[in-house]
């Protein structure tokens, strides 16, 4: 009986990691680091670290990571040349400077990205994990466990998730359409009677930022919209999970050693207990 | 210790029976290790270990994680950033905090349900099972304090929302709420004083856990037939029993380092499957996240919290017959602290006088039906309270309170028990002894 509980159990707990049905739609992309043996593609990181640089960063900050950070195993691993080069791009504002009443001067790896410039734009450290939360189907979280969907499909999806309003809408909607991002406003006009929407998503103030062909790669890598959706989104899963390789190769180590330690304590057990279970 | 008979410790060489003569740690460190257990204990008493095991990785991780982070209200997001980041294995440390609690409560969830199916509340371990419902008060505090010091949205807000509970509570509620978060708000002092409090906490609990340890080994351990050890020689209880070390050491050991393989996968390839995303937003009191849901061990509680809304015909009487002063919002928070309450008087509210579930055949199926409707519980609690969900919990509550308060009570009267072995020994020789020497009984499992 026991056995069968714990499986509902099991089947309850990742049901409980429940949150509402998100009326948005998140397309299930398939990146490089997804699964427990998947890892960051460097190239990748380093396209949307460029795309970020050149349209994100116009509005948006990444004030929890530090320029360093982009020549770190696991991550972009950007030459020490080019990162510094990088930084230098920088000014950011210094305390210590002009005798404690602070100045601007030109950033130096250990500085860390300047927040955002827009007023309500938000930080972008961190989003790849604060926006997860949109587990299906009904809140079990099964897409996650299984389809490894998380906050960077969601990144690529809103990257890609502008289209033409439906007819329904009003003219005077404030912000875009946008498929796949759930917060926003919806109009009355857009609702069934029972209240749910006719169409996936709602209007968010951000305007499409990328268009496709917005960057060129010096490597000739692909640029249509899809692929630089997909290519900010690795960068971004990358800025909130900077460890991802390190937790996963330690993942992987601690279970290979634990299931050699059962192994041998299964032995131990069965020997040691042996003479009292005597079956003759 | 112990009531049951066994050789106790005796000092042979001239220094251990000079420091025994004058402290006897080494005979109460043998005689706890080497405590006669039943021998016929199967594998769901292999959760205490677990627990005690997740207590000691809490506590250290914990001392760790504390050298780095700031309880300010400024600094303590960018601090756990810092330790993700920025601090050596610090990712992992905090990834192992974190999900640790959740391996807490999986484990201390298996060890009740165990305690509620093996009849293991009954007299004489009654004691045991109050100190037990005290640990898991305690966990579920240090859980929920815990998850407030990263100072992310969903910590902010759910502060706001438990503490809020308290403020539910007629004439004093105001007062309490404001002595609980050290102001009219969620803020500084709050923060500050849930850090204090959630350093503490696991002390307390490793303190109740030692006498938690000392009440059973008083008693003695139930056991799957839920038969007492025999107490009449040391030889019949030597039939019943083997020493805890090596025999269930290493068997419990064997047990927690497959738990620990699967702790470990979720650790390094899912640390944030149970967490919610908003807590990686920084606390921000202008912007409520749309969902407020609790960390999935207190679901079934919180299903229950929400269960009895204004228009449940009970809260109506209550509220009538009280004039008022116990609202639906106080009824709420009454029938979920009272679910915990009603569990902690099963000893008294079972009148069977069989132990083990084993031996109850109807009393085996109200049980499924509890641990399907914790389920449920956990699942709903999680849902938005709306059509159908505000449903499934009233009726989830509603059973909750009726196994405790009103089936236990009568299937005692009119259940006819299933025959049980005379001895452990006989349970014991049905599965593994000679072939020619098993008894009838056939397990349950």
């Amino acid at each position: 009986m026991f056995r069968k509980l714990t499986l509902a159990a099991v089947l309850a707990v990742s049901a409980s990691t429940a949150f509402a049905a998100s009326e948005a739609h998140v397309e299930d992309y398939d990146f490089s680091f997804e699964g427990p043996f998947g890892s960051f593609d460097q190239n990748q990181l380093q396209r949307g670290l460029k795309i970020y640089t050149e349209i994100c960063s116009a509005c948006h900050g990444l004030e929890l990571v530090a320029f360093r950070t982009l020549s770190d195993e696991g991550g972009p691993m950007l030459p020490e040349d080019q990162m510094r080069a990088y930084a230098e791009q920088y000014e950011v504002f210094d305390q210590a400077l002009f005798d404690g009443e602070g100045d601007f001067r030109t950033a130096v790896p250990a500085d860390r990205f300047p927040g955002s410039s827009l007023s309500g734009a938000p930080d972008l450290s961190l989003m790849a994990k604060a926006r997860a939360g949109f587990h299906g189907p009904y809140g079990t979280g099964l897409n996650q466990l299984f389809k490894g969907m998380g906050g960077a499909e969601y990144i690529a999806s809103l990257m890609t998730g502008y289209e033409d309003p439906p007819e329904c809408a009003p003219d005077d909607m404030d912000g875009s359409y946008n498929s796949a991002f759930a917060a926003g406003g919806y109009p009355e006009e857009c609702k069934y009677e029972d209240g749910s929407h006719k169409y996936p998503g709602s209007w968010i103030a951000m305007g499409q930022p990328l268009w496709g062909e917005d960057v060129d790669f010096d490597d000739g890598h692909a640029n249509d919209l899809e692929s630089e959706a997909m290519d900010v989104a690795a960068f971004l899963m990358w800025t909130a999970e900077p460890k991802m390789m390190a937790r996963k190769q330690a993942g992987l180590t601690g279970v290979l050693f634990l299931v050699v330690l059962s192994v041998l304590l299964y032995l131990t057990n069965k020997r040691l207990w042996a003479p009292h279970k005597k079956k003759d | 210790m112990g009531g049951i008979p066994h050789d106790h410790y005796e000092p042979k060489s001239k220094a251990t029976k000079a420091i025994n003569s004058r402290l006897p740690i080494i005979g109460l460190l043998h005689d706890t290790l080497m405590i006669p257990t039943p021998k016929n204990l199967n594998w769901m008493w292999i959760w205490g270990i677990v627990l005690t095991f997740t207590l000691a990785l809490q506590i250290i991780t914990g001392i760790v994680l504390v050298m780095h982070y700031v309880p300010h209200v400024d600094m303590a997001f960018d601090s756990v950033e810092h330790i993700m980041r920025d601090v050596n294995g610090g990712h992992m440390i905090r990834y192992f905090h974190m999900n640790g609690a959740s391996l807490f409560f999986v484990a201390v969830y298996a060890h009740i349900f165990r305690g509620l199916y093996y009849g293991s509340y009954k007299a004489p371990r009654e004691i045991t099972w109050i100190i037990g419902m005290l640990i898991y008060i305690l966990m579920m505090g240090a859980g929920f304090m815990g998850y407030v010091l990263p100072w992310g949205q969903m910590s902010f807000h759910g502060t706001a929302v438990i503490t809020g509970l308290f403020g539910a509570i007629p004439f004093v509620g105001e007062s309490l709420q404001t002595l609980l978060l050290g102001a009219g708000a969620v803020g500084q002092p709050a923060l500050n004083r849930f850090f204090s409090l959630h350093y503490l906490l696991p002390f307390i609990i490793a303190g109740l856990v030692i006498v938690h340890i000392w009440a059973f080994h008083t008693t003695g351990n139930n056991n799957p037939t839920g038969v007492e050890v025999r107490r009449t020689s040391k030889e019949d209880a030597a039939k019943d029993t083997l020493p805890f070390w090596p025999y269930f050491v290493i068997k419990d050991l064997f047990a927690l380092a497959i738990i620990l393989a699967v702790f470990m996968a979720v650790v390094g390839f899912m640390p944030n499957y149970l967490g919610h995303p908003d807590n990686y937003i920084p606390a921000n009191a202008l912007a409520t996240p749309a969902h407020i849901v609790p960390e999935w061990y207190f679901l079934p509680f919180y299903a229950i919290l929400r269960a009895f809304t204004a228009d449940v015909w009970i809260v109506q009487i209550v509220n009538f017959l009280s004039f008022g002063i116990i609202d639906a919002k106080f009824f709420g928070v009454l029938a979920m602290f009272g679910a915990i309450v009603v569990m902690g008087l099963a000893p008294w509210l079972d009148t069977s006088s069989v132990r083990s579930g084993r031996y109850r055949p109807m009393f085996k199926w109200w049980f499924a039906l509890l641990v399907i409707d914790f389920i449920v519980l956990m699942w709903v609690g999680a849902r938005p309270a709306e059509y159908p969900y505000d449903l499934i919990s009233l009726l989830g509550a509603t059973y909750w309170f009726a196994y405790f308060l009103i089936i236990l009570p009568v299937l005692g009267v009119i259940e006819k028990p299933l025959p049980q072995p005379a001895t452990i020994e006989d349970d014991f020789n049905a599965h593994y002894g000679p072939k020619d020497g098993g008894s009838a009984t056939t397990p349950a499992e």
